[in-house]
């Protein structure tokens, strides 16, 4: 007795639930891997899954063993030109040849152990202990809205929906419908009375008298098909569905002065990635808006924004200016959650700065869930920061921090955007 | 055998394909099984089942059973598995064939029709009778509770998870899983799994053995007689105690009972695996050559033609590749080519016999080779097998050499080669590589401080002066947390001189971290 099974559409992925297990008890160590992973490499990739790596030493299960020392005999296939009694150098590093798995491994020296964190998993580690200040506030505080949507047609409604064209529609196939075995009696009779008044048949025959009445009342009968029936009405479907509240804009300002170069450009591009895909996962829709500046500000698209060579002096509040003017057009209202970072060598002309904080601290912030502020440079800080200090005084919701190497963009950001405490 | 030569040239030769189909396996089968039961193969019946390569990785890791409970350590199989198969440097197993009754063995869908027949004759035949016939797993293992008991196991365990947290439960089994190769006895006969029985003396267990304890444990001071005869040490255990785990499950005093019931879990499925680390070589050695004789037969016959032939051997051929020891392949001795070569060989001392075999061998050169054959398979265990069986032949054909290597001389020197003075020293030698006495470190349960702070004590014997490996230490943690108290690990000279000692202080008394 045998049998043979199929087995291949059952029990997939059994080890779901020990991998589980595995990333469980690793937790901490995958985090760190993680947060090395991110450091210093393009995170436009990012959301690809990441390959990991843990320290042997800590994925090691233990067990006795022997190590190498004292008297080992082994015997090894192959001999080529030994004899009895021939003395071998000692294999570099003490191994004796051929000891095989037996001593069991206490060397200190091997690779990592390493695996692939699926794209899901690698996001869960990556934005861990993350959340959006402010989140909680904007979903408490927002009335639920619904949005009236069509959806197609219905038999019963009010009045004022009645759709009249897609109603008579439906009036005229019923009619078509309904009177079709008349209007096939009809022409029927019509013909055979034609052929016998033809054939000169009296007029007072029986048949022609027959024929005439049966014409008259199947001419009654198709009238009285009503035009239009309460069967025949439909309606405007409407359905209220739930607008989604969760959705965000996120401003990228980005100064785009002479001194901006390249490397600092990228530093900034990996920050607003990292922000916007942060962003993805708490919104079901998200918009960016790019704005860059010098001494003008403009709003471009993505690739402009990041490669376009335009440069000059460098005015702050320019940018300020229109993104107050585009929250104001687009997205006011309470309807947006609204972030804003900004990225800047902190170089700014000199009068500009005090501006610059005004307009922040009376203007923008309360229109906005967050504003982050970072200021890509190695050197001091400028009046442009010191300006800007002022501000989280009187708005809790403005953060700024200061990125010298590619290498802090994440710390900063895990700075910015750490859990508050509640 | 008669139907066989009966047979008309190519009645149901297997068509000359690659992809399988349900009907060519389930044809395939039949003649392999037709073929073998010709050879006297007797097998418990099999269940083939096709699974995918992510099953198989599965099954790979999860102790290569059908069921298991869940843990980490088989996700970090698994992951490990699954990162090698992805990038291409390893293939997977062609096959697993798991020792219950019905034999169930896996197919992968990947693999070609003559895979499928390679796998099924060496799994579903070669291994299924193994199984069924050798003695160490027919008084370790019982084939027809295996699978109810891993389901057991498996619910049990998640129960616990559930009921004591998922943490508690896996630093247990860390532990457990530590000491898991000194779970055995290896000379007592263990009784048979049954789910049924486990079931019902579960919770008999948990009360008995709770008041064992409570008797060794005892705190009441004892009463006046008692205590004069008391100030002589008893000593505790009696004996020295090789099963570590058992020793723990019964004696350790602070375990709750559903933490015994986990040891003895662990114990149990690793006495469960316990013939299969003592036969590696006859095992794969009978299978291989099994799968090897039986698709012969079917060349011979005409039931599968040239192209069937050449993808078969070229699999064979890679199976039972043995690279010499200064090969930057070679990685120990191949437990397929030393078991295909040994199996071939008795065969051939038996058909072709020698004057050097009818020498060394005078029982079995010119006997029934099947006889034989099946003689071997069932009464020995890899190192008992070597030395029974080895032929100055094979040691010559693997040019196999013994070469010491003590600590103490500068260099290692070649005791032994394949001459007619190093024979029966080579085969030694090789039989007692395969001992897994020598193998593992001998270390017992030496003695309990009954009367003070309940340290236990565990002996190890060194053997040829070998030093146990760095991780001694973090076992020895284990061992605390199972204990509970105190551990020490005396390293001891066989004479019984004590070389050196390491130990594991419970910070906090009594409580199981």
């Amino acid at each position: 007795m045998s049998y043979l099974i199929d087995r291949r559409l059952q029990g997939k992925n059994k080890s779901a639930v020990n991998r589980e297990r595995f990333l469980r008890r690793y937790k901490a160590q995958i985090k760190d891997a993680v947060g090395r992973a991110i450091k210093g490499r393009s995170i436009t990739d990012i959301e690809n899954g990441e390959k990991v790596s843990i320290p042997v030493k800590d994925v090691n299960e233990p067990s006795f063993g022997h190590a190498h020392g004292g008297v080992w005999e082994v015997v090894n296939p192959g001999n080529q030109e030994y004899q009895k009694g021939d003395q071998i150098a000692r294999p570099k590093g003490g191994g004796g040849s051929g000891r095989g798995k037996a001593g069991n491994s206490d060397q200190t020296n091997e690779d990592d152990f390493i695996f692939e964190l699926s794209r899901e998993e690698f996001m869960n580690y990556f934005f861990e202990d993350l959340e959006l200040p402010n989140l909680v506030k904007t979903q408490l505080t927002a009335t639920t809205d619904f949005k009236s949507q069509r959806a197609g047609y219905t038999v019963s409604g009010t009045p004022s929906n009645i759709h009249v064209l897609r109603s008579l529609r439906g009036a005229l196939g019923r009619r078509i419908a309904v009177g079709g075995p008349s209007r096939k009696a009809l022409a029927e009779a019509e013909l055979e009375l034609e052929t016998l008044l033809l054939a000169d048949v009296p007029l007072d025959d029986f048949r022609v008298v027959e024929l005439k009445k049966r014409i008259h009342h199947l001419h009654t009968k198709l009238l009285a098909i009503p035009y239009i029936d309460p069967f025949d009405l439909r309606y405007s479907n409407r359905i209220k569905i739930p607008k989604p509240m969760t959705q965000a804009v996120m401003f990228c300002i980005m100064d785009v002065s002479g001194s901006m170069d390249e490397q600092r450009k990228d530093t900034a591009k990996r920050f607003f990635i990292l922000l916007y895909l942060f962003l993805k996962r708490v919104y079901d829709k998200i918009e960016v808006v790019f704005i860059r500046h010098h001494t003008a500000a403009a709003e471009v698209d993505e690739h402009e924004f990041f490669h376009s060579r335009e440069s000059g002096g460098t005015v702050v509040s320019s940018a300020l200016n229109l993104l107050n003017k585009i929250i104001d057009e687009r997205y006011g209202a309470g309807q947006w959650n609204s972030y804003v970072a900004q990225a800047s060598d902190g170089d700014n002309w000199d009068n500009d700065s005090v501006l610059c904080r005004q307009l922040l601290a009376n203007t923008i912030m309360p229109k906005v869930q967050y504003y982050t502020y970072v200021e890509i440079t190695d050197g001091p800080p400028q009046n442009l920061w010191e300006q800007y200090a002022q501000v989280p005084e009187i708005h809790q919701h403005f953060a700024m921090q200061k990125i010298v190497t590619p290498a802090d963009i994440y710390p900063v950001f895990r700075e910015l955007f750490k859990k508050q405490p509640k | 055998m008669n139907q066989m030569m009966k047979r008309p040239p190519h009645p149901r030769a297997l068509p000359e394909q690659s992809e399988w189909t349900f009907e060519l396996i389930e044809q395939a089968h039949e003649e392999i099984k037709r073929v073998a039961e010709a050879f006297g193969l007797d097998t418990y019946p099999n269940q083939l089942e096709i699974i995918t390569a992510e099953q198989m990785m599965d099954a790979y890791t999860s102790v290569g059973m059908p069921v298991s409970y869940s843990h980490w350590s088989f996700g970090k199989h698994f992951l490990s598995t699954e990162k090698g198969y992805k990038r291409g440097q390893m293939g997977l197993a062609y096959e697993i064939v798991i020792n219950s009754n019905p034999c169930i063995a896996y197919l992968m869908e990947e693999n070609s029709l003559t895979m499928q027949a390679l796998v099924i004759a060496h799994a579903a035949y070669g291994h299924n009778s193994f199984f069924k016939g050798n003695y160490l797993f027919r008084t370790w293992t019982d084939a027809d509770a295996i699978i109810d008991y891993m389901v057991f196991a498996k619910n049990y365990i998640a129960e616990c998870e559930q009921r004591h947290g998922i943490d508690a439960v896996e630093l247990l089994l860390d532990s457990c899983h530590a000491i898991q190769n000194y779970g055995v006895d290896r000379y007592k006969r263990p009784a048979k799994l049954s789910l049924a029985q486990e079931q019902r003396r579960q919770k008999e267990r948990e009360t008995y053995l709770q008041s064992q304890i409570n008797e060794l444990w005892r705190t009441l001071p004892r009463k006046a007689e008692e205590e004069t005869v008391a100030q002589a040490p008893i000593r505790f255990p009696p004996e020295p105690e090789e099963n570590l785990l058992y020793f723990i499950e019964k004696y350790a005093p602070l375990l709750e009972p559903w933490q015994r019931e986990l040891v003895r879990i662990v114990r149990k499925i690793s006495q469960y695996f316990y013939p299969q680390r003592q036969t590696q070589v006859m095992n794969e050695g009978w299978a291989t050559f099994w799968h090897y004789t039986i698709l012969n037969q079917l060349y011979d016959e005409g039931v599968v033609g040239n192209g069937f032939m050449m993808e078969f051997l070229k699999s064979h051929t890679n199976v039972v590749f043995q690279p010499p020891v200064h090969s930057p392949y070679y990685n120990g001795i191949n437990p397929y080519a030393l078991g295909f070569a040994m199996m071939t060989d008795i065969r051939r001392i038996c058909e072709n016999p020698t004057a050097e075999d009818r020498e060394w061998f005078p029982d079995i050169a010119g006997s029934d080779w099947k006889q034989t054959l099946h003689f071997a398979m069932r009464n020995f265990k890899d190192e008992s097998f070597i030395a029974q069986y080895l032929s100055p032949r094979l040691i010559r054909e693997f040019h196999f050499f013994a070469v010491l290597d003590d600590d103490r001389n500068e260099k290692l020197s070649v005791s032994a080669i394949h001459d007619e003075m190093g024979y029966r020293y080579v085969r030694q030698q090789l039989a007692d590589q395969y001992n897994l006495g020598n193998r593992e470190p001998n270390i017992q349960v030496w003695s309990v401080n009954t009367r003070d702070d309940r340290a236990l004590t565990l002996r190890h014997t060194q053997f040829n002066r070998r030093p146990l490996n760095q991780q001694a230490h973090e076992v020895l943690k284990h061992v605390a947390r199972l204990w509970g108290f105190d551990v020490h690990l005396d390293t001891v000279s066989p004479e019984g001189k004590l070389i050196s000692t390491l130990e594991c202080k419970r910070e906090k008394r009594g409580r199981l971290i």
